[in-house]
């Protein structure tokens, strides 16, 4: 879709600029709207399971350790022990130099390793030392590698470098999945959502995501609104369908499923699988395993039946 | 109930039976103790005791003990004023219709504590009961009469205006701010209450010094504040020496605007030259003829039963006005 | 991936999540409501209600002939000079601010019985009619005692009786929109609702008794078109305020002709939707379809016409059918109802004859696919493309969820297009550029105009149509001007 001249910034900001813009109030009513769903039964026990299933079961803190992420490993292929039924989660996410750690407490099971990767959750860093941490968590066996955009670049106007480093990266990426972190609660305007949204589409991205986690606001219902039109909107013009992560602020079941009814009733049912919808959280998993627990046998379950990690 | 003070308890203690035959002790009939109130000040939505750790004596006009009051001091009322800013940008950023909802409730909870008022305010200014009954009424009604307010002030302070371009340009009345009021010092509740509720229908967060010496209904209206659903730092109370709290407030410079209404007539001209520091937007006390609330001497105070009009509202409001061209 | 769980239909079909009726408890029969008593029409009329999604009878209300409302009359004009007139303003202020608080309190059971009575969904009767109704009381109680600040003059004077008849689309919200001013302003009220939704302003009489307002300061008559043309000619009523069609509009002005009744009217519209090339487009697109399925179309000031800028007429069209393939038609009492039932039968008949017209007038017709219940009125959310200005459907009030679509290629065209009608009830504008919204704000000859939304309603602001869309204004300051003297 674009050309190699196409990729300036002067072009770039054309074209992104150009696309139509995003009413804020407008966007805040219809999420308000959407957020009136009443989703019960059998339909809520479907879209617990399903959400347990898109779920990239993250720690990234400083005090990591090969502990923690063992821990965290074990959860994520067999979320609950006494229910086989429970779907595993769709993927762990951790930093480059606990992707070894985590591949081998998954090997044979369906959980595939993430990496945050391109000095995360900052950005600020030179192009080189971004590649290498994306090299340094490709061969410690990531399978999908979670990069931070240059907000800096972005805010600045300098579309065309962010254009050349998620290109850069999507080629480092190799057949590892890309996903793109677009920081929204630092572009603070929808309209910057949707035109970052567009550059990392444009830039091969395999999946837009929200946030770092690092930064309030992290993920909210109206960003991920004007992502999921942008997904839709990007497939019918250039007909390829990009995946949305959102991650960051996500703690319980009932926010969960109102992002699942976003992407039902904006992208599509198509969008409604881990393939192309994921959640990035913690927390979120124990509450989701509490709700279904609630929805099997009818009483409200308490936090200590789950384990802590 | 209102705080009977030490001197009744002590009689009912000392009620009672004579001793009988010499050696015989009989057990002294007692009359229920009171669990007394202790008046505190209202700071960010809680009740904390002053800082500097005083405490002042209230006495009604006849000179008896009501009650202890805390004696805030300068960090106390610099506290408070932390407290209020941090409370204006969402305070007046709620909806209109929000702010009028918030004051009919804290109407409702007044209401719903009338008769605690009227023995306050009885106590306070020294009046029968029925007069201070009809002053507490008088005191929810001029509440309620500003809780209809928040949701129409635009519509008559504000104004298109027809300027002659191919603009179209609009005024708003917007609060200013943080303000400080000097509570009245004879009328405790309806005097009391015609000063704040303006400046807190209109938007904007108030730091209020209480009468210094009737602060007791005052520390109750904090009460029903804190359960009317308004949220913290709208309104913040202060009860001590006006001396000393006066010119902290009239000089501090993130104060946007002050009520002088209670103000000392012999301090009032150097608190309006403090709060020229900073510009402050400043309302000067209205001496009018003695009306039923003039403590002493005449030309105290204002009436405060006649009906107020508009103005305590715009005194605390700045109009805005915004220009937009209008073409294809 | 081997094993992960997906939804068992690919459309995930969220389950029945119905709002319970039993906490609304309807009785088997109504009276009247006059001087503060229900009490049975004297001649003993009676007419049915039913649901209209189910076409299930609800209950029978009384049917009011002249002589009752020569009582009706009665009570509210001897009301009015010796309990309301005489009050202070603050006190009148209070029953209205205890009547929207019992709304509120209420708020359930009102939003049930609406959906119930009219068909339209839940989540709108929750959501908008009854906070609104709530709302329009709190606001212009809060007018009661402030009348000499509404720039009517030092000391505007009420009317007297006024006669308020409402229409079925919205039957609390134009019970509050009618009641709440006139009471603040003074005035004392016989209210009409309309046939088929007389039961949220029954419970509504209930409410005022709750709230102790004094008997005869409002008065209930249901009926049908005969009550309402009584209280019309009734010599008592010095003010008559009415919701409703265009042709009955124009009957009621010939009635008040030569006499002193005072006379506000809020008829039909035809408003034009106009989405220019700079439109926010997705918003746009939900603006769109509020502005005409929202209600399911039973609305005056609904957008029937869509004129789009003629460079994105594909895509606004492509958008917009995708759109409406997410609407839900169905139970209204389910809380993911988006669109409910047709109020009537007769409704549904005239929706179904005009849009049998715009397709032998050469117009495309589409709706999405939908299951509609088999018993119960119901009409499929339509678009019409290709349709023009000389098209019926692009003249003529359709009162249903039936949108038609035109171009346009220039501001100023869109401006003449929008205008051409003898209605002027209402516009919409979506454009990015703050210039051209106020450009066209300012030649659109509609009483609202709505520029980036649709559909918004306040009690602070005021709503009222030019020419054939009536006159006066409801809501805001400008709302009291019909109940005072100055």
């Amino acid at each position: 879709m674009t050309s190699a001249a196409g990729t300036s910034d002067a072009a770039l900001r054309q074209l992104l600029h150009g696309l139509p813009g995003v009413d804020e109030v407008g966007a805040r009513e219809r999420v308000a709207a959407l957020a009136t769903r009443s989703i019960k039964k059998d339909a809520k026990m479907a879209a617990l399971d399903l959400a347990i299933a898109m779920i990239d079961l993250t720690t990234l803190e400083g005090a990591d350790t090969p502990g923690k992420v063992r821990a965290l490993c074990a959860k994520a292929r067999r979320p609950e022990p006494r229910d086989p039924a429970v779907p595993p989660v769709a993927a762990v996410c951790v930093y480059p130099d606990l992707v070894g750690t985590a591949k081998s407490e998954l090997a044979g099971s369906t959980v595939a390793v993430a990496s945050v990767a391109t000095a995360f959750p900052s950005g600020r860093s030179s192009l080189p030392v971004k590649l290498a941490d994306v090299q340094d968590a490709i061969r410690a066996g990531a399978d999908e590698i979670d990069m931070v955009i240059d907000r800096g670049a972005f805010l600045s106007g300098r579309y065309g470098q962010v254009f050349a480093e998620i290109t850069a990266v999507r080629q480092a990426c190799g057949s590892a999945r890309l996903k793109v972190i677009l920081e929204t609660g630092e572009l603070a305007t929808l309209d910057n959502v949707a035109r970052a949204s567009w550059l990392a589409m444009l830039a091969g991205a395999d999946f837009i995501k929200t946030s770092t986690g690092k930064v309030t606001p992290a993920a909210t219902p109206p960003v991920a609104l004007v992502m999921l039109g942008a997904v839709r909107d990007y497939e019918r013009a250039a007909g390829r369908q990009v995946g949305v992560k959102v991650a960051g602020g996500i703690r319980t079941a009932k926010d969960a499923i109102r992002y699942l009814v976003l992407v039902n009733e904006t992208a599509g049912p198509r969008w409604l699988s881990p393939e192309m919808f994921r959640i990035g959280a913690s927390s979120l998993l124990n509450d989701l395993l509490m709700q279904r627990s609630k929805q099997r046998t009818g009483q409200y379950a308490g936090a200590n039946y789950f384990s802590l990690d | 109930m209102p705080d009977r003070g030490p001197a009744k308890a002590s009689r009912a203690k000392a009620s009672p039976a004579k001793a009988g035959p010499a050696g015989a002790s009989e057990p002294v009939p007692r009359a229920r103790l009171d669990v007394r109130k202790t008046y505190k000040l209202f700071i960010g939505g809680v009740f904390p005791r002053s800082e500097s750790g005083r405490s002042y004596p209230v006495r009604t006009p006849g000179g008896d003990l009501l009650a202890y009051a805390a004696q805030a001091s300068r960090k106390d009322a610099r506290d408070a004023v932390v407290a209020a800013r941090r409370a204006v940008s969402g305070w007046s950023g709620a909806t209109a219709y929000n702010r009028g909802q918030v004051l009919y409730r804290v109407a409702e909870m007044l209401e719903g504590r009338a008769g605690q008022f009227a023995a306050e305010v009885a106590a306070a200014e020294g009046l029968t009961a029925m007069a201070a009954r009809a002053r507490v009424a008088a005191a929810i009604d001029r509440w309620v009469w500003y809780a209809g307010w928040p949701d129409k002030l635009a519509q008559v302070a504000g104004a298109v205006n027809p300027v002659a371009g191919p603009y179209v340009n609009f005024s708003l009345p917007e609060p200013v701010g943080v303000v400080a009021v000097l509570a009245p010092a004879a009328s405790s509740l309806l005097g009391l209450v015609s000063v704040l509720a303006p400046v807190i229908a209109t938007g904007n967060a108030a730091v209020v010094a209480a009468s210094q010496d009737r602060p007791l209904p005052a520390a109750t209206l904090a009460e029903v504040l804190a359960t009317s659903d308004v949220p913290a730092g709208v309104v913040n109370l202060l009860t001590g020496y006006q001396a000393e709290l006066a010119p902290v407030l009239a000089g501090h410079q993130d104060v946007d605007a002050i009520d002088l209404a209670g103000a000392a007539p012999a301090s009032a001209a150097d608190l309006e030259r403090l709060a020229a520091g900073n510009l402050k937007r400043v309302l000067r006390a209205q001496r009018d003829s003695a009306g039923p609330d003039a403590a002493g001497a005449a030309g105290t105070e204002p009436d405060w039963a006649a009906s107020p009009g508009t103005s305590r509202m715009l005194a605390f409001t700045e109009i805005k006005t915004v220009w937009h061209p209008a073409g294809i | 991936m081997a094993g992960t769980p997906q939804l068992a239909d690919p459309a995930w079909a969220y389950a029945p999540a119905p709002e319970s009726a039993g906490i609304v408890s309807i009785a088997p029969e109504y009276g009247l409501f006059i001087d503060g008593q229900f009490r049975p029409a004297a001649a003993g009329g009676q007419l049915a209600t039913i649901n209209p999604a189910t076409e299930e009878p609800l209950a029978r209300v009384a049917e009011a002939a002249q002589a009752d409302v020569d009582a009706a009359v009665t009570a509210a004009t001897v009301a009015f000079e010796r309990v309301w007139r005489p009050m202070p303003g603050a006190e009148r202020a209070k029953y209205l601010y205890r009547i929207a608080r019992i709304v509120q309190e209420r708020a359930r059971e009102f939003a049930v019985l609406e959906s119930l009575d009219n068909g339209k969904p839940i989540r709108e009767s929750r959501d908008v009619d009854v906070p609104l109704a709530a709302a329009h009381f709190f606001y212009y109680a809060g007018w009661a005692d402030k009348l000499e600040h509404a720039g009517l003059g030092p000391q505007p004077r009420p009317l007297g009786v006024a006669g308020q008849i409402i229409p079925w689309n919205f039957p609390l919200l134009m019970a509050a929109w009618k009641l709440a001013p006139a009471l603040a302003a003074g005035n004392t009220c016989v209210l009409k609702p309309a046939e088929t939704t007389p039961l949220t302003a029954l419970l509504l009489a209930e409410v005022c008794q709750q709230a102790g307002l004094p008997p005869g300061v409002v008065n209930v008559l249901t009926g049908a078109g005969a009550t309402g043309a009584a209280l019309v000619a009734h010599p008592g009523v010095r003010k008559i305020a009415f919701t409703g069609s265009t042709d009955v509009g124009r009957q009621i002005a010939a009635a008040v002709a030569g006499t002193s009744t005072r006379l506000t009217l809020e008829l039909g519209g035809k408003a034009a939707n106009i989405v220019f090339d700079d439109a926010p487009m997705d918003q746009a697109v939900e603006g769109i379809v509020n502005g005409i399925f929202f209600n399911q179309g039973h609305v005056c000031c609904a957008g029937s016409r869509l004129l789009v800028q003629e460079s994105v007429l594909d895509e606004v069209t492509d958008r917009l059918r995708t759109r409406l393939a997410a609407l839900r038609v169905g139970d209204p009492l389910d809380k993911n109802t988006d669109i409910g039932a047709i109020n009537s039968r007769e409704q549904l008949t005239k929706i179904c004859e005009l849009s049998d017209a715009g397709e032998a007038e050469g117009a495309q017709r589409w709706s999405p696919a939908c299951q509609l219940p088999q018993r119960g009125f119901w009409f499929a959310p339509t678009i019409f493309t290709g349709v023009s200005q000389s098209h019926r459907i692009a003249r003529e009030e359709i009162f249903g969820p039936v949108l038609s679509v035109l171009t346009f290629r220039t501001p100023d065209e869109a401006v003449a297009k929008a205008n051409n009608t003898p209605y002027g009830l209402s516009a919409g504008v979506w454009t990015d550029k703050g210039s051209r919204v106020l450009w066209l704000a300012q030649r659109l000859r509609a009483g609202v105009v709505w520029a980036n939304t649709f559909n918004k309603f306040d009690p602070a602001s005021p709503f009222g149509g030019y020419r054939e869309s009536g006159y006066g204004r409801e809501g805001g300051r400008h709302g009291l001007a019909a109940y005072l003297d100055a």
